[in-house]
């Protein structure tokens, strides 16, 4: 095997998601790290030459390579997330690109949920405006660890150092605001590719490095938790056959910390205590399992446990309550209805809750708490009071993303109408 | 470095596995849709390690077009007795002699848009309420806009305007009588993460992704394979070519390409090194610029 097919074994994968306004260029953003990373294929690329050709464009308009719907080309806009891949030696990179208009907040929130880091896009011309706020604001909200701002079309601004700085700085102030740890500055022309995958020829009073190399080399692994031994229950495997007469496995996915064979862990809600017999795999048992692996325990006892249920850590237990505060993002146009009831999906497990107060709503431009406003609508973010018909066993959002976060579903339409961080 | 570390091969297969069970365990009649292509078959083995050491919980399901390769079927055949797993197939033919699909005619007729409603027909008569495709994002663009979890109304149509958020990973498969759901469990891969898997697992695929010599004829730069079911013009010529396949669907649609490739680090090299994607070789995609988007709409997969 040759060292470039070998070498691929090694790679990360990193999510990442982008936010920008509705002509920052996010699109064309997008195209042009597909295109100086060598991912757009000649047949793609024919193909929106000959869209760019019928639009009248004089110039090959990489924003359509993301847009992919009908709609979407007709009105030049973006609508939905749409998922974008590519890779280099080093890392798989998966984007989910995010449309930037006022009334399609949900989808950033959707793309966010999952990302490791975020690109900001700001317009050189404009600078931070109330958009980059609300975007940040989420980016945080979701507790992103990394965030990129990526300073474009400083080709419109003869590429001014003076513009760079006075961006960084204004949106620094915002930075310390609202506590976000990890920001990096980039100047870049996504239109022309300027510090994008290429250093940038017109920018040499910058000395750091492209976006790209900034994105191989962001460290990720220290972002999971590895501390907090937390495995939802999926799926009981149980094989009937006569081979494995007895046997009882739990299948899931690792939402948090490590598990070996032998560990002492505890079934909840029922709080009994076992150790863990094996971890099994198609390929035979594991000696550790950890975040994100998907698995299946075997437990030394027989302990009655079904989807729903949590094995966790004996001496390291999630909180289990009925009642929490957590902050929403509404994305439904049907209004939150007050003391209304929804069904609620926390990892595998899901019952009813009911919307007991609503603590208050953030108005994400200033980012004030209002407490005056209890109306919830589409794009609206609240602090909300939830009870649920039975406990769920969680930990705060900004510890655990997996057990801290959940999906408020519509029981009259089914919908998913929101989406729920505990404090 | 630290320890915790998985590559994106085994992420990837973690999700998926994940999303597996979830079908699993939201739905009551889930079927996997298995064509005899490699994301199918990554699919179903990824099902398997899903639910080790027990088999896998539901049926397999073929829409046969009745315009394969035998290559293709055989494999299938063989697949599916060795692992013990029920498969159900239903022919697009059927749909003909019923007179709920019309033959195209023409040169470039294909049976591939027909498939739809022997899907449609067949999801309803067994009354399905999830389908799990091989579909990946990666493939077409609007495939890029697809959820894992994807919902269709009573009529199996997709509305990619109004589709759930979906967040984190937590799926919502809920729906009313009558409706169904697709759910992509291998979404986030692209064809160069599915060749590595096959070569990391050593997944055994059918002998025409290798290089072998065929008959073959050139329409519209496809290199057809010369079969009794795909008429010719005049002027299209038959020659032998040393080819292979990068995907395997409908034989009236899907072209070859000219490889020496005959082993999986050859085909990783080769694909590291196209410059055209595998749907390139995709007559289907190519009768518009939205083909996918409306035949999706329609309720393909």
């Amino acid at each position: 095997m040759s060292d470039k097919t070998s070498g691929y074994l090694d790679m990360e994968l990193l999510r990442f998601t982008t936010a920008g306004s509705v002509d920052d260029g996010k699109s064309t953003l997008i195209g042009r790290l597909l295109y100086d990373s060598k991912a757009i294929f000649e047949d793609q690329m024919e193909a929106i030459e000959i869209s760019s050709k019928k639009r009248g464009d004089t110039e090959v308009d990489l924003a359509l390579l993301t847009d992919g719907l009908r709609a979407e080309r007709e009105q030049g806009i973006t609508i939905d997330v749409a998922y974008r891949y590519f890779a280099t030696p080093k890392r798989k990179f998966i984007i989910a690109d995010t449309p930037g208009h006022i009334q399609y907040t949900r989808n950033m929130v959707t793309g966010a949920s999952t990302a490791n880091c975020a690109l900001i896009l700001v317009d050189a011309r404009h600078g931070v405006i109330e958009q980059t706020l609300r975007h940040s604001y989420i980016a945080n909200l979701l507790q992103i660890p990394h965030l990129i701002v990526c300073i474009n079309k400083m080709d419109l601004m003869s590429y001014a150092e003076e513009t760079y700085e006075s961006i960084k700085n204004e949106y620094q102030k915002v930075a310390d605001k609202l506590n976000i740890k990890d920001v990096r500055f980039i100047p870049i022309s996504a239109k022309f590719g300027d510090n994008v995958v290429d250093a940038s020829e017109n920018m040499d009073w910058y000395k750091g490095e492209t976006l790209l190399n900034l994105l191989e080399n962001i460290e990720i692994l220290d972002d999971r938790n590895h501390e907090d031994a937390r495995f939802p229950v999926q799926y009981v495997i149980r094989p009937q056959s006569d081979e494995y007469h007895d046997y009882r496995g739990f299948a899931g996915r690792v939402a948090s910390g490590v598990f070996k064979p032998g560990d002492k862990v505890k079934v909840l809600p029922s709080g009994k205590e076992t150790t863990i017999k094996a971890i099994d795999t198609l390929n035979g048992e594991l000696d550790i399992a950890f975040t994100p692996q998907s698995v299946t325990l075997r437990l030394s006892d027989e302990i009655d446990t079904s989807r729903g249920d949590m094995i966790v850590a004996a001496d390291n237990v999630p909180h289990m309550e009925q009642e929490f505060d957590a902050m929403v993002c509404w994305m439904n146009e049907r209004t939150m209805i007050a003391g209304g009831k929804y069904t609620i999906k926390h990892t595998s497990n899901e019952t009813r809750c009911i919307v007991r107060n609503v603590n208050f709503k953030v108005d994400v431009n200033t980012l004030e708490e209002m407490t005056d406003d209890k109306t919830i609508g589409l794009n609206d973010i609240a602090c909300l009071k939830l009870k649920t018909a039975k406990p769920l066993f969680f930990d705060s959002y900004k510890k655990n993303r997996n057990t801290g976060s959940f999906i408020l579903i519509d029981e009259a339409t089914n919908e998913t109408v929101a989406a729920g961080m505990i404090r | 470095m630290n320890e915790y570390n998985i590559n994106h091969l085994r992420e990837l297969e973690a999700e998926s596995i994940y999303v597996i069970r979830e079908v699993a365990a939201q739905f009551e009649n889930p079927v996997m849709l298995f064509s005899g292509g490699k994301d199918s078959i990554i699919m179903f083995h990824l099902a398997r390690k899903a639910f080790a050491p027990a088999k896998v919980p539901f049926a397999l399901m073929h829409v046969d077009t009745g315009h394969n390769f035998p290559e293709t079927i055989e494999f299938r055949d063989r697949l599916m007795k060795e692992t013990g797993t029920r498969i159900i197939i239903r022919y697009v033919q059927d749909s003909i002699d019923q007179g709920k699909a019309i033959e195209e005619t023409g040169f470039d007729a294909s049976r591939n848009k027909l498939q739809t409603v022997t899907l449609l027909d067949g999801l309803e008569e067994l009354q399905v309420d999830c389908a799990m495709g091989g579909g990946r994002r990666d493939e077409e663009k609007a495939r890029a806009k697809e959820r894992f979890f994807s919902h269709r109304d009573e009529f199996g149509q997709w509305d990619p305007k109004n589709q759930r958020p979906e967040l984190w990973n937590l799926f919502n498969g809920k729906k009313n009588m009558g409706e169904h759901f697709r759910v992509f469990p291998i979404s986030n891969w692209t064809e160069m993460d599915v060749w590595q898997y096959i070569y990391l697992e050593n997944i055994d695929i059918p002998n025409i992704y290798f290089s072998h010599e065929r008959d073959v004829f050139l329409r519209h730069g496809n290199l057809l394979s010369a079969s009794d079911f795909i008429p010719m013009r005049d002027t299209e010529k038959i020659e032998k070519r040393i080819v292979r396949f990068r995907t395997i669907g409908d034989a009236t649609c899907t072209g070859a390409i000219e490889s020496e490739a005959n082993t999986l680090e050859d085909i990783i090299e080769e694909v590291a090194a196209t410059r055209t994607t595998e749907r390139g070789t995709r007559h289907d995609d190519k009768r518009s610029e939205a083909a996918m988007e409306d035949r999706k709409k329609e309720g393909y997969f």
